[in-house]
């Protein structure tokens, strides 16, 4: 039952062959069963027992308020969520409580969907395995599937787990593992899609000013979105049409000219033109990832789509310049956190200026610090022009090598999600943030400097046993016909759902029809 | 020694030569009745912290809407002071940490302000006896929206600081760039002097600075770029504590709000933009009051007063209208109905320090008074006595009052004759 998809369990809901309640409480069970996976920092029990109540009522009466009414989600711990802990993994939030939630948040929570939990993340979304975290790294949940642990030489999981992927591991393992049916995750850099593939999920990042960031603690202001991660890309689509609009409390967003709000019956492939990136050959990409990249493309091919090479020709210096730009952000985004209206405050008073450094010092972590000072550092009136306006023009020239190709009648773009399958925790580990950061991000940050949408749609398991997954980049708020490419692309591969050794054959055949 | 002496007498003629250079940072809260960029309510002398937005106390997560009254007064402002009104202007982050200001920066309009290259020309009085109007034109760099602070209450005692995060100042704040040159030399390095908190210490503050700075280069030393305080009780400036050295602001664009755009008129909105949601600037133009030049030429002109008086009717909130309104309800001259506003009304009302909309006598009813005395029924002085007793019987007619006070005037010959046959017959002794 928890593996079906959204559309499914809806429906199911809405027949009433399961109860809102019931399936609210089979969400909570997994979520304590799954405890080792570390995906959640709060759970929030009661909430959700009594969101799931009012769902039934509304089910019963034959009124649901729509596809999500009953459905149990989870959000990033970086969303504000109401009267609810939000901590942003760091110790600087530890304790605060938002007086109001994230305009994504209450959209979906107005729509009847069921929040089970926050999850776990990289310390205010800074980095790629959900491993900097103060409440711990989040495990990938197919560190203890049946296809990773048949391949696996060692016996016990503790020594060999692998990683989630970051920043937005704690969503991407909830989903994952069967407690929520979608999550809300952010993408700064990949921070969705990068967990999204390594976790075998559909995770969506939506042009930049499409979602609504109210409410989002921010990264990169220029380029943090509100990031969707489900099972299936009609399941992101169902969730992107709730969520997409211009929010009044957010400037950034845009009334796109047309937004369709459902994938087209209709679609025929031999329509589409997918371009392929000569750039993102890039070197550490695994085998097994460069083969299943030439898989889909000769799916596409086969089928009748155009597929033709193209050149981003500015790629190569994309992850500086997203690096530089982040660090910028991140120093000025941080400058709030001194203590005295909310979050840590160190005891130490002897003056404001002692107050603020140290508050800082033990609240931040060193990734979050070494970004903060590497900002100040670019942002320095001598160094202005060198590394921000200099930042600034590059970002420019990626954005136009998009536009570019996109223009010269390509449809979608076809790339890795991520170097390989997931990495275990114990290797991962060898390297710090910020390489680990400049390494898995090579694929995805581009996207974010141009504002595009892109998915990560999951291909294949790897010989490993784990996920590896394809990304697809659209044009600027095209994101229903990315998403209608991608749901092709999906039907095509056939991608296993995860399975468990302890699932009992009750939950496993538990298909209930439609 | 004679080194010494030419030194220092040609460090003197240097120093009466240097003129003192001065820029004002003018702080001016728009009346408006939410923020610049949060919806909570501006009010005044409300309690601490009462009136605070979730992005006032900068809780993350928040960003900043723009408020449209406020880029409307700013343009407003900007047509008044003849600005250029950018058409696009840009917001940016100053990064500074202060308890008052949570976010850890400011927003403002540092690269592209909404307005530029403005002039005010100004009238004073000057000459030998201060009663010549002369007039000087200021250049008005530019006009930039931004936020407020909060307020911080230092409390030494309990060596604490309370910060207020209302932000509702109510007030307009002066902070002065001064240097000194000699005119043709590149301009001196300047310090800039703050808590000047209100407006007779401006002319204080800057002056003392340009002696103090006069002196120091008259004495060798050279001036340091810096921040200092003006103390009112000593009428000096002094460095302040913690603005030591540059400051490196690092300035950022502010990436939550998109360029503001400004269009000339409806024609000029481009399509698929809804024109209820722009600021137009032909609308604002229009909007315009009669500005305080116009007005004061307006008044000579029109009721041919001496200049020095348009200057007071314009610079007293609603005077102008006050006058008018006496003017078209008697028969009186102007420049009569200026005298008693200018003495009469205006001492009583600076006497008792209250505003003019406190007035106990209302321009109708000055306009009865003067109407009595242009009849000839009462005499001048006799008129002054009767202002004042309307002022503290306001509810009481003017004929009402001059009967009570027996100080109408007797034109009757006869009437006349009679008093003063009885004055000469009580009075035999004097006679």
């Amino acid at each position: 039952m928890l593996s079906l998809s959204i559309g499914e369990v809806s429906a199911a809901l809405r027949k009433g062959r399961l109860s809102a309640t019931e399936l609210c409480r089979r969400c909570l069970n997994r979520i304590r069963k799954t405890r080792h996976l570390n995906a959640y920092i709060t759970v929030t029990e009661d909430l959700a027992m009594k969101q799931a109540q009012e769902a039934e009522l509304r089910l019963t009466r034959g009124k649901p308020l729509g596809p999500l009414d009953g459905i149990p989600f989870s959000v990033k711990d970086n969303f504000c969520t109401e009267n609810i802990e939000t901590t942003c993994a760091s110790h600087m939030l530890r304790g605060y409580f938002p007086p109001f939630s994230a305009t994504v948040v209450q959209k979906l929570l107005d729509q009847g969907a069921v929040l089970v939990g926050k999850t776990n993340l990289d310390e205010f979304a800074m980095g790629s395995g959900s491993t900097d975290s103060v409440f711990g790294p989040v495990r990938n949940p197919w560190s203890y599937s049946v296809s990773y642990r048949e391949q696996s030489r060692e016996q016990d999981p503790d020594s060999d787990w692998v990683i989630a992927g970051g920043s937005s591991g704690g969503s991407a393992a909830a989903v994952a593992s069967l407690s929520s049916f979608m999550a809300l995750g952010s993408d700064t850099g990949g921070s969705t899609r990068n967990p999204g593939s390594l976790c075998g999920l559909v995770a969506l990042k939506p042009t930049y000013g499409l979602l609504s960031r109210h409410g989002l603690i921010p990264l990169v202001n220029s380029m943090d979105v509100p990031g969707i991660m489900t099972r299936t890309v009609h399941d992101a689509a169902t969730v992107l049409d709730v969520l997409q609009g211009r929010d009044e409390k957010d400037s950034t967003t845009v009334e796109s000219a047309y937004s369709p709000s459902s994938l087209p019956e209709e679609f025929d492939v031999r329509d589409i033109c997918v371009g392929v990136p000569k750039e993102y050959h890039a070197p550490g990409m695994s085998a097994e990832t460069l083969a299943q990249w030439g898989r889909v493309v000769a799916l596409f091919e086969r089928a009748g789509a155009r597929v033709k090479e193209v050149s981003l020709p500015h790629t190569q210096h994309s992850i500086v310049c997203y690096h530089v730009l982040c660090c910028c952000e991140v120093a000025s985004n941080m400058a709030r956190f001194d203590g005295l209206q909310y979050g840590h405050r160190s005891k130490v008073d002897s003056s404001t200026e002692a107050l603020y450094a140290t508050t800082r010092h033990e609240g931040f972590n060193s990734v979050v610090r070494s970004r903060i000072l590497a900002g100040n550092y670019f942002l320095l009136k001598q160094n202005y022009d060198r590394y921000f306006v200099k930042a600034q023009q590059i970002r420019r020239l990626i954005t136009e090598d998009f536009r570019r190709v996109f223009q010269s009648g390509v449809d979608v773009l076809l790339t890795p999600t991520t170097l390989s399958d997931a990495a275990r925790y114990s290797d991962f580990i060898q390297e710090d943030n910020r390489t680990r950061s400049a390494q898995e991000d090579i694929f995805t940050q581009p996207v974010n400097v141009a504002g595009l949408p892109a998915v990560t749609v999951p291909t294949a398991l790897s010989s490993r046993g784990l996920p590896i997954s394809l990304q697809l980049i659209g044009q600027s708020f095209q994101d229903m016909k990315l998403l209608t490419v991608a749901n092709w692309m999906e039907q095509q591969l056939d991608f296993p759902i995860i399975r468990f050794h302890d699932d009992t054959d009750q939950e496993r055949e538990c298909k209930l029809g439609s | 020694t004679r080194f010494m002496t030419g030194f220092s007498s040609s460090l003197a003629s240097v120093s009466s030569q240097l003129r003192g250079v001065v820029g004002l940072e003018i702080h001016a809260q728009i009346h408006a009745t939410s923020k610049l960029f949060a919806c909570s309510r501006v009010a005044f002398c409300s309690p601490p912290n009462s009136s605070v937005a979730f992005l006032d106390a900068s809780l993350p997560g928040t960003l900043p809407v723009l408020n449209r009254r406020c880029v409307e007064a700013a343009v407003i402002t900007g047509l008044a002071l003849n600005c250029t009104i950018n058409r696009k202007s840009l917001f940016d982050r100053k990064h500074y940490f202060y308890a008052d200001m949570p976010a850890g920066y400011q927003i403002t309009q540092q690269r592209l302000p909404i307005a530029v290259n403005g002039s005010l020309i100004y009238s004073y009085f000057g000459g030998r006896k201060r009663n010549q109007v002369l007039s000087r034109c200021v250049r008005i760099k530019q006009i930039q929206l931004e936020q407020d602070s909060g307020k911080s209450l230092h409390d030494d005692q309990r060596s604490q600081t309370l910060i207020d995060l209302n932000r509702a100042e109510g007030q307009l704040r002066v902070d002065a760039n001064v240097s000194v040159h000699c005119p043709g030399e590149p301009l001196g390095v300047r310090t800039e002097v703050k808590n000047i908190n209100s407006a007779r210490y401006v002319a204080r503050a800057i002056d003392y600075e340009i002696q103090r700075q006069k002196k120091v280069l008259e004495n060798g030393g050279i001036i340091v770029n810096e921040t200092r305080a003006f103390d009112s009780k000593s009428g000096t400036t002094i460095p302040m504590r913690d603005k030591e050295g540059l400051q490196d602001y690092r300035f950022m664009p502010e990436p939550n709000l998109p360029p503001l755009f400004v269009y000339e008129d409806e024609a000029s909105v481009p399509a698929g933009v809804n024109p209820t949601q722009v600021v137009m600037i032909d609308r604002l133009k229009a909007e315009l009051p009669e500005l305080p030049g116009v007005r004061r030429a307006r008044m000579v002109d029109q009721y041919k007063i001496l200049p020095e008086h348009s200057f007071t009717l314009v610079n007293e909130d609603g005077l102008t209208e006050y006058f008018e309104r006496v003017v078209r309800n008697t028969k009186a001259e102007p420049r009569k109905v200026i005298g008693w506003v200018m003495k009469e009304l205006l001492g009583n009302l600076n006497q008792q320090s209250l505003k003019l909309a406190q007035s106990p006598v209302s321009p109708e009813a000055l306009a009865d008074l003067l109407n009595v005395l242009e009849s000839g029924h009462i005499s001048s002085s006799a008129a002054k006595v009767v202002f004042q007793e309307m002022w503290k019987a306001p509810e009481k007619a003017v004929e009402q009052l001059v009967k009570e006070l027996d100080l109408g005037l007797v034109s009757d010959r006869e009437k006349l004759l009679k008093i003063c046959q009885k004055v000469v017959d009580t009075h035999p002794e004097q006679v």
